[in-house]
């Protein structure tokens, strides 16, 4: 039988897995995106674990606006990543150091 | 759940912003290219509209609308009217500069208005869903505003670092308010600051997902140890945008802390004090000792944004009626002189030179004395130097701060102001003591803006010497 906690420990390591990729990546913007997806899901896991044992629908019905809004949000990430790509010509996070100070 | 009443006159003010958008979008298309002025005018009316029907609809009318969704009272009718005011400056301070960089389109004004939009539903939001909605269709315009100019390498840099970091922050504030809906079972503010306190579960549950908001909050304004990507962004962006993103913002992210922290977390004020404080210490800190290193203004002035955050988190950490009132008129006052001191830059701009390093003042007073006086307005409102308005500000913090017996937290504000005095002189000295050096900055001949910037310069003095009227309704809004 699958109880709460499992929802909410499988939220919690989706997460985690993507705040250490968006702080750990030196690399690539792509899987910065790709980290940000992945946290808007954990939370999601979360709103549907909660929802389902607590009887209450509101919870899932957040998810379908997260949902949403994640694909907005993913559409307006890429054309600012197409945007960068242009006028630098990589997409190297570690060579994001124009500014400093 | 019951659908009778659709209860729209609460939310005319959002309706006539958005029918208001959609129709300049319209008209926007079939505009000529030279014809921009239409677009630019019919933006200003639509704000206008919108702060007019918040009047029509009377300050003091409260009432909640779709089974709490949204509220309507009157801490968001004074955040609405000063956003639409902050905004309307903005667009007005912006038209020259973006005219010289070949920014000045349509889209420009639409970002803008939705981002407005945005803030003014965040600001009335009764429910998690909502307060979420407003926060992303502000934050998501913003994003697409600072990346507006497409060709330069910093603006996409502090695109890409801004975006990066708003989703973040919203993801933690997810996050917390998933926790919240476990520990209440529901996503209605008033609901939920009902249900505190039930069981010793749900209790602890509700202040680990406190934590996270707080966190959330504070990258969303920009307050210590979360505040990396505001300089870069600040510096990065185009002027015309970061005028925006510098000033109306801040209010609507005060509306939205209040009515996470005080409006659903209220039970939980001892676990979010603690984080607050040290928040806004560490802001105080890092924001004035880092911006005396800048020698770029917008630079600095972002640096100096994250030292006024830390005031604004002073009043908000009393609890009291009077400390957020004192933290409600620190935000209003904070983006009137956070615009005007954008808006200098602006007026200096011209094409091909961006007026943004404080070498570019030096010698401005014997050029253009005016302009050098009302950036002395600006600068000495922002140290807080009375008889200006930026003074009282800090003032009634500070009286918040003391009467809620946590006289270290005064006297460390205090001690950080002084310091920061230090920067916002060295502008002054700049302009008014030193000998220009082949820059030869000069205001831009637009009578708008050197209307609208006059203006905002001499209420700095004119509200400093009157203030009696805005702190009232400060007091009003949370009694």
């Amino acid at each position: 039988m699958i109880s709460l906690a499992h929802y909410l420990v499988l939220g919690t390591a989706l997460f985690c897995i993507s705040v250490a990729g968006i702080f750990i990546n030196r690399k690539n913007v792509i899987v910065l995106l790709m980290a940000i997806e992945l946290m808007l899901l954990a939370v999601n896991v979360n709103f549907i674990g909660f929802s389902r044992f607590l009887g209450a629908i509101d919870g899932q019905v957040f998810v379908f606006f997260i949902l949403t809004v994640a694909a907005a949000e993913s559409a307006i990430g890429l054309a600012i990543l197409v945007v960068l790509f242009r006028n630098r010509s990589t997409i190297n996070v570690a060579e994001l150091d124009d500014m400093k100070g | 759940m019951i659908f009778a009443n659709p209860d729209l006159d609460l939310i005319l003010p959002e309706l006539v912003l958005l029918g208001g958008t959609l129709l300049m979008l319209m008209v926007d298309l079939f505009a000529r290219q030279n014809g921009r002025w239409l677009t630019h005018a019919l933006a200003l009316l639509v704000l206008a509209a919108t702060a007019g029907m918040v009047l029509a609809q009377g300050m003091t009318l409260t009432g909640t609308a779709w089974n709490g969704a949204y509220e309507r009272d009157v801490l968001s009718a004074v955040l609405k009217l000063a956003i639409c005011l902050v905004s309307a400056l903005c667009l007005i301070y912006s038209r020259s500069y973006l005219a010289d960089r070949n920014l000045w389109a349509g889209e420009f004004y639409l970002l803008v208005l939705f981002a407005v939009l945005g803030m003014s539903i965040l600001v009335s939001a009764g429910n998690l869903i909502i307060i979420y909605l407003g926060l992303e269709l502000m934050a998501l315009s913003t994003y697409a505003l600072v990346a507006l100019h497409r060709d330069n390498r910093r603006a996409s840099e502090a695109a890409v670092k801004y975006f990066v970091l708003g989703a973040l922050a919203s993801g933690m504030l997810l996050y917390g308010m998933s926790m919240i809906f476990g520990a209440t079972g529901s996503l209605d503010i008033s609901t939920i600051a009902a249900t505190y306190g039930a069981n010793e579960t749900t209790n602890s549950l509700m202040a680990f997902g406190t934590a996270f908001i707080v966190v959330g909050l504070a990258f969303k304004l920009g307050a210590a140890p979360f505040h990396m990507w505001l300089p870069d962004v600040y510096q990065g962006a185009p002027t015309a945008v970061t005028t925006f993103i510098g000033s109306a913002p801040k209010l609507a992210a005060f509306g939205m802390a209040w009515r996470l922290l005080e409006g659903a977390l209220g039970g939980l004020s001892e676990s979010w004090t603690d984080m607050l404080s040290l928040l806004a210490v560490a802001s105080l800190a890092i924001g004035n000792l880092a911006a005396i290193m800048q020698t770029n203004l917008k630079r600095m002035l972002a640096y100096s944004t994250i030292s006024h955050v830390g005031f604004l988190l002073l009043g908000l950490i009393q609890g009291t009626p009077d400390g957020y009132a004192a933290a409600l008129f620190y935000a209003i006052c904070y983006a009137l002189m956070s615009a005007g001191a954008f808006g200098v830059i602006l007026w200096l701009a011209r094409q091909g030179f961006e007026a943004e390093d404080i070498d570019d003042l030096k010698g401005l007073n014997q050029r253009a004395p005016w302009a050098a006086f009302v950036m002395l307005l600006f600068m000495a409102s922002l140290a807080g130097i009375p008889p200006l308005v930026g003074f009282f500000g800090k003032l009634m913090v500070l009286k918040a701060v003391i009467e809620a017996g946590r006289l270290w937290l005064a006297i460390a504000a205090v001690v950080f102001a002084v310091i920061g005095a230090f920067y916002y002189l060295r502008v002054i000295k700049a302009m008014y003591f030193d000998k220009p050096e082949g820059a030869d900055a000069m205001p831009a001949k637009d009578r708008g803006l050197s209307i609208a910037l006059s203006a905002n310069g001499l209420a700095q003095l004119g509200l400093g010497l009157y203030w009696g009227p805005l702190i009232a309704w400060c007091l009003r809004a949370f009694s």
